[in-house]
């Protein structure tokens, strides 16, 4: 894995959209588990601690109509896209003010202005609507990429294989990132997988290049990404990334995490995205005040946010029977 | 007016779309230059060319995924998933994705799509590629189901289904494709949810869908001629959305009612009827309500065997005989 520093290619308003991009998601997510701890966040939740540079990466090299697809772990990728993080926090805590008023949950965050089409809860269907919604741009003409975000453990569901082959054949603009946490749920990944590196050593397999890159390292993400969405503009077709990672917390609210070697936490945690990434930035000589100061804003939308979804009622029972067709009801009968 | 098969009625219900609509696209495995395995696509490809109809690998998961991924951003796609029985195989889209997207988002996501799917018995293909499978999609809130029986109702409820915003689930019955019937030229467009009375009748009220409406017409026909019986035939089309006002006023006129359903007998689409006509119609009644269906079995592929299962006119006249004679 590349830790290589090139300045040039990475502007210095980039790397701080980085920075704020990782430290939001980070510290949002950390509130939605003190949240979760005062019974105030409903249902499940699945957090990605630890995996923000790859969602950061990312979001921050797409341009305005790129698509996101994210899975149920998918705050992270939703928030760094610039939905509000009271409204992804309305949404864990039931409330009206809810990116879905409640309708969805945390494991279907959707916000269509901000392009995210939608966090799926079925591990792999969303690899083949990715490819759907590419193929439209391919049809169209349109430039947009579609960006499927999905962990390791998706790479042994055929939809997976479906939908590489079928973005491959037909030369689509998407990108597949797999977000490799070494654990699928809470079992190790190596021993559930045939191969090493469960996305990118079946890479060849649908004729695509084999990418592994280091997914705590932002600006690692952002150049791979980069490239990945050029090629994808070009209708040179998708790419199939693996970004190596680790999540801090367990699979789901539920789950401790106790399966996991001793030691290995702490080593990892060593390499946390944001604080490797807080180094460099000063290391390139970014003054500790406008970090402080990135930090503090964040902080402050996040109090701001926390307040407002503690204050926002709960959904409307209205909304029970709307949206279920396109005519806003449900009727299914005359 | 011409004479067309009900395969060809599939065709051309899709190519008057596909001119109307930039947006309309059709995939499938074998639809594009081999015309689709039961010839319902012939002559797409040389219309609409390479772009707009396409040919997928046998990957049903990836077809119905790209169709969604196309619909929400703006394509109105057509997807074929060959044989009905396949759709277990993507069922995740049928019942986990196109269905709960546009209420999990509060509105925000739509999917107008149409899956067609080959649907039914009768073609002596066994148990994995005969099953009527309109039940499995009916009991999804999310979903609208198409079951048309005639050439012109192909042509009309596919424009109708093209042209909603809603994921149509169309089912076409394999066994019908190379039945004929009248269609007027021109542009048809039906509505989707509305029954249609084919043949009105004061002893009875027989309820059928797809393969089963020829038979019931022909089993209404006996029963008159040779028993002075006058069912009324309501073809059912559109199980979501359901046109039960259709239904209710004809049994409140006839007092009796039988559902003809091909699908095994568990959960069948009649059973939901006839709970509706019980609850709402039950002081219109004059005897049992009685569903005529396929046993609660798989569907054998011997010929003897297939004949005997599903319904034919003669059990469902002999049916109707023994039920009122009681």
């Amino acid at each position: 894995m590349s830790k290589k520093i090139s300045p040039d290619d990475i502007s210095a308003e980039v790397r701080l959209e980085l920075y704020r991009t990782q430290v939001r998601l980070r510290e949002a997510e950390q509130r939605a588990f003190d949240l979760f701890l005062q019974n105030l966040v409903k249902g499940t939740s699945h957090l990605s601690l630890g995996q923000e540079a790859i969602a950061a990466g990312f979001a921050v090299a797409m341009q305005k109509g790129d698509l996101s697809f994210c899975t149920y772990r998918g705050h992270a990728h939703t928030l760094a896209r610039g939905v509000p993080v009271e409204k992804v926090l309305g949404e864990l805590m039931s409330r009206d003010n809810g990116l879905m008023r409640g309708k969805g949950g945390s494991m279907h965050l959707t916000s269509v202005e901000h392009g995210v089409m939608g966090s799926y809860a079925i591990i792999g269907a969303h690899l083949p609507i990715a490819c759907g919604a590419a193929w439209r741009a391919q049809y169209r003409g349109d430039s947009d990429v579609s960006v499927c975000f999905f962990g390791d453990g998706t790479t042994n569901i055929g939809a997976f294989h479906e939908a590489l082959n079928f973005a491959a054949i037909w030369k689509l603009p998407v990108v597949f990132v797999c977000e490799n946490n070494l654990y699928m749920e809470y079992t190790p990944i190596a021993d559930v997988t045939a191969v090493e590196h469960p996305a990118a050593d079946r890479a060849a397999a649908y004729g695509l290049e084999r990418i592994i890159i280091d997914g705590n390292d932002a600006d690692e993400v952002l150049r791979t990404a980069r490239s990945a969405y050029e090629r994808a503009r070009r209708g040179d077709g998708p790419s199939l990334i693996e970004a190596m990672t680790y999540r801090h917390s367990g699979h789901s609210r539920a789950d401790p995490a106790k399966y996991r070697p001793e030691g290995e936490l702490e080593r990892w945690k060593e390499r946390d995205p944001i604080k490797m990434y807080r180094a460099r930035l000063l290391n390139l000589g970014v003054s500790e005040t406008v970090l402080n100061a990135i930090e503090q804003e964040i902080k402050d939308e996040i109090e701001a946010a926390t307040v407002a979804c503690k204050a926002a009622p709960p959904p409307s029972t209205d909304i029970i029977f709307t949206d279920v067709y396109a005519d806003g009801g449900w009727a299914w009968r005359n | 007016m011409a004479e067309l098969t009900y395969r060809d009625a599939v065709a051309r219900g899709i190519a008057q779309e596909m001119a109307r609509d930039p947006d309309v696209v059709l995939i499938g495995e074998d639809i594009a230059k081999a015309g689709g395995v039961f010839k319902a696509t012939v002559g797409l490809y040389e219309q609409f060319g390479p772009r707009r109809v396409r040919d997928t690998p046998i990957s049903e998961q990836a077809i119905l995924g790209a169709a969604m991924g196309a619909a929400m951003t703006g394509l109105k796609p057509i997807a074929e998933i060959m044989f009905a029985d396949f759709a277990a195989v993507c069922w995740d889209y049928f019942a986990n994705e196109f269905p709960k997207s546009r209420y999990m988002t509060n509105g925000q996501v739509k999917t107008p799509l149409v899956v067609r799917l080959g649907n039914g018995g009768g073609a002596r293909f066994g148990a994995q590629h005969s099953q009527s499978v309109e039940n499995w999609c009916m009991m999804i809130p999310g979903l609208k189901v198409v079951v048309p029986s005639s050439p012109v109702d192909v042509i009309g409820l596919m424009a109708a289904a093209v042209r909603d915003p809603d994921p149509v689930i169309f089912l076409e019955h394999k066994s019908l494709y190379a039945t004929k019937g009248e269609v007027p030229d021109g542009e048809i467009v039906d509505t989707l949810g509305t029954a249609k009375i084919l043949r009105h009748g004061k002893d009875a009220t027989i309820l059928a869908l797809a393969l089963m409406v020829p038979r019931a017409l022909e089993a209404a026909n006996r029963l008159h001629a040779e028993h002075g019986i006058d069912c009324e035939v309501i073809d059912v089309r559109s199980l979501v959305p359901l046109d039960t006002q259709t239904i209710l006023a004809s049994v409140a006129r006839t007092h009796r009612v039988f559902t003809v359903e091909e699908n095994p007998r568990l959960c069948g689409w009649g059973a939901e009827l006839m709970s509706i006509i019980a609850d709402e119609a039950f002081y219109d009644l004059d005897g049992p309500l009685v569903r005529i269906t396929t046993p609660h079995i798989p569907l054998p592929a011997a010929d003897v065997l297939e004949d005997l299962v599903i319904p034919s006119s003669a059990r469902i006249v002999e049916t109707v005989l023994r039920t009122l004679s009681n």
